[in-house]
């Protein structure tokens, strides 16, 4: 067990250094001179010089790499190019709108997932099986944006039922800012809905048809008990794993769903970073997301002992 | 329907048969599978076809004609700068299809020598499978959006960028299917009678890696459609000055409100192209694995 554990958690050290190695690359491959692009129009070269001096612009690349390295490692993730404030500070202002609709849509995918995911397998072969299956597929094909579209379209504009856009802060009410979560988690959450039904069928499928099932079933035990608590339960396992390689996904798809909705968050961030070119900015934001993803799933990873006693690393 | 398939599975000489009859019984049994081949054989045809279908050209600005609604004229309305909304999303089929099929095609063939080398060569193993890890600890779409702000806004870009951040999956499928294959006695035996490596790789386990590759290669299509429309509706991907259908969405992400049509058209055929994608993936994966097939 703790073998295990020491491992798992040297590879992720590996894995984030790999992460760390290329995100800054990327910086480092960025065309133009940012020396140039702090200095502002009316700089001589003589200044450019200077600030090439004070940032180590002109050292070799490992040489940066250790000193960006060193910087991150006391939480420094640079400075933005085009509001001269820290990188962290920015991510800090838009957390809670990022952190509000993926955490919503986590609970909300899952509390949809996975019944239906148990009904499906559950009644295998049915027209309910097969219109579970049809709306997996649908989910993973339409876009988040086409969804996000679709709903404001339909719910808001049509029936003024939701806010079209905006976001409410959790101190300015609860039932306001959940209001202005409900129609940005549904359309984020469809394709993870998706996957994650897909996924819990076929475990559940594959659990169904061991011989304790039968046993549980054979002794008398009601239907119900023995999908929940002797299937569930040790279909657990590939459930959480994509629970925590889906939130991927929900990573990616905030983003688009941030702009679509003008949630004020790091996805938001991400965008006008984009179309301003500041490198700093995308850079912190990349690191941070894979971060997450990364600690997550090395989280799911080491869950495992939870949810199925046999696992004895 | 054959068109698509048949020349694809030619190559794997003398696997042809009992393949290509798993994908016949399959289609049959999966009819779903062929409503996405058509689908996608009518989407190609738009795209190729597009000068020829009623369309005019979809940059030319008209001030007067701005923003008119879906008519008989304007088949699907006109957007602010008066452009055929129409023509526009014909002519950003050949966008989403290219950046697919090249996504798809390219993505496989870099993931499958990666993959077939490093699952072979024990040396190289560890290193490169770190590299892939950290890449894929990297969300495809942000990955893709960090190399997209590193250059400028052009369609090969946008292919290279996307191919780029699916690549690393790709390679970990051949990896995990190469340590299997290379356990099979046929591959030992081959070893043992002293054929060499690039034999091996070539002769006995590429056209076992032929059937799989397909329907991820499938898969990756319709996620790469899906990245070049988010990356294109956020402004870092295809230029404004070819018509895509994430940037016909972009253009129409302040209007939406008076001109739903703006969004909804190209939403729709993107959303129905990568359905089409997804359904003869599904199909091709049930043709190739029954055992999965009852499961998924």
């Amino acid at each position: 067990m703790t073998a295990y554990v020491v491992r798992r958690l040297l590879s992720t050290i590996v894995v984030m250094a790999v992460v760390a190695f290329v995100v800054f690359s990327l910086l480092y491959l960025t065309p133009g001179d940012p020396a140039a692009v702090i200095a502002g129009d009316i700089a001589t070269d003589d200044d450019i010089r200077r600030i090439h001096e004070r940032l180590g612009l002109d050292d070799p690349f490992l040489v940066r790499f250790g000193r960006w390295v060193f910087a991150l490692a006391h939480g420094d993730l640079g400075t933005s190019i085009f509001t001269n404030l820290p990188v962290t500070q920015l991510i800090g202002q838009r957390i809670e709108p990022t952190l509000s609709l993926t955490l919503c849509t986590l609970i909300i995918a899952i509390a949809v997932a996975v019944p239906l995911g148990v009904i499906a397998a559950a009644k295998a072969g049915t027209w309910i099986d097969r219109a579970v299956m049809a709306f997996s597929v649908l989910g993973f094909s339409v876009p988040v944006f086409v969804i996000a579209y679709g709903l404001i379209l339909t719910l808001s504009v049509e029936w003024d039922l939701l806010p079209v856009q905006g976001y409410r802060s959790f101190h300015e009410g609860v039932w306001e800012w959940l209001r202005h979560l409900i129609l940005p988690s549904i359309a984020l959450g469809t394709v993870y809905v998706a996957l994650i039904t897909r996924i819990t069928r076929a475990s559940m499928l594959d659990v169904l048809a061991q011989d304790y099932v039968r046993t549980a079933e054979a002794k008398g035990l009601a239907p119900n008990q023995v999908l929940v608590g002797h299937a569930l339960k040790n279909a657990a396992i590939p459930i959480v794993t994509i629970v925590g390689v889906g939130i991927a996904l929900l990573i990616s798809g905030a983003i688009v769903t941030e702009t679509v909705f003008a949630l004020p968050g790091i996805g938001r961030l991400t965008v006008d970073a984009i179309l301003r070119r500041d490198y700093p900015v995308i850079q912190g934001v990349i690191l941070i997301f894979s971060a997450v993803y990364v600690l997550v799933n090395l989280a799911v990873d080491l869950s495992y002992v939870l949810f199925d006693p046999r696992v004895r690393y | 329907m054959s068109a698509t398939t048949v020349p694809i599975a030619v190559p794997v000489a003398k696997s042809v048969s009992p393949t290509w009859k798993r994908f016949r019984d399959a289609f049959r049994r999966h009819p779903t599978a062929i409503v996405g081949a058509v689908i996608l054989l009518l989407m190609l045809a738009a795209a190729l076809l597009a000068p020829w279908l009623g369309t005019v050209d979809p940059q030319a600005v008209s001030p007067v004609k701005r923003l008119r609604p879906p008519s008989e004229l304007y088949w699907f309305g006109t957007d602010m700068l008066g452009r055929d909304v129409y023509s526009r999303v014909v002519y950003g089929a050949r966008v989403s299809l290219l950046v697919g099929l090249s996504v798809a095609l390219l993505s496989t063939l870099v993931g499958l020598a990666i993959g077939l080398v490093t699952g072979y060569v024990r040396a190289l193993d560890a290193v490169v499978m770190r590299i892939m890890d950290g890449l894929m600890s990297i969300p495809s779409v942000l990955l893709a959006i960090a190399l997209m702000a590193l250059t400028k806004a052009s369609v090969g870009n946008v292919i290279a960028a996307i191919t780029i951040s699916e690549t690393p999956r790709v390679v970990r499928l051949v990896r995990s299917l190469v340590l299997t294959l290379r356990e099979q006695p046929y591959v030992e035996a081959a070893i043992a009678s002293g054929t060499s490596l690039p034999r091996i790789l070539t002769r006995h386990l590429l056209p076992n890696l032929v059937a799989p590759l397909l329907v991820q290669g499938t898969y990756v299509c319709g996620s790469a459609m899906i990245t070049e429309a988010i990356l294109s509706f956020i402004g870092a991907g295809t230029p404004p000055n070819i018509p895509s259908w994430g940037n016909i969405m972009a253009e129409g992400r302040s209007m939406f409100q008076l001109a739903g049509y703006l969004i909804v058209y190209p939403g729709i055929c993107l959303s129905l192209t990568v359905l089409a994608v997804n359904l003869l993936g599904d199909g091709m994966r049930d043709a190739l694995d029954p055992r999965l097939a009852r499961r998924m």
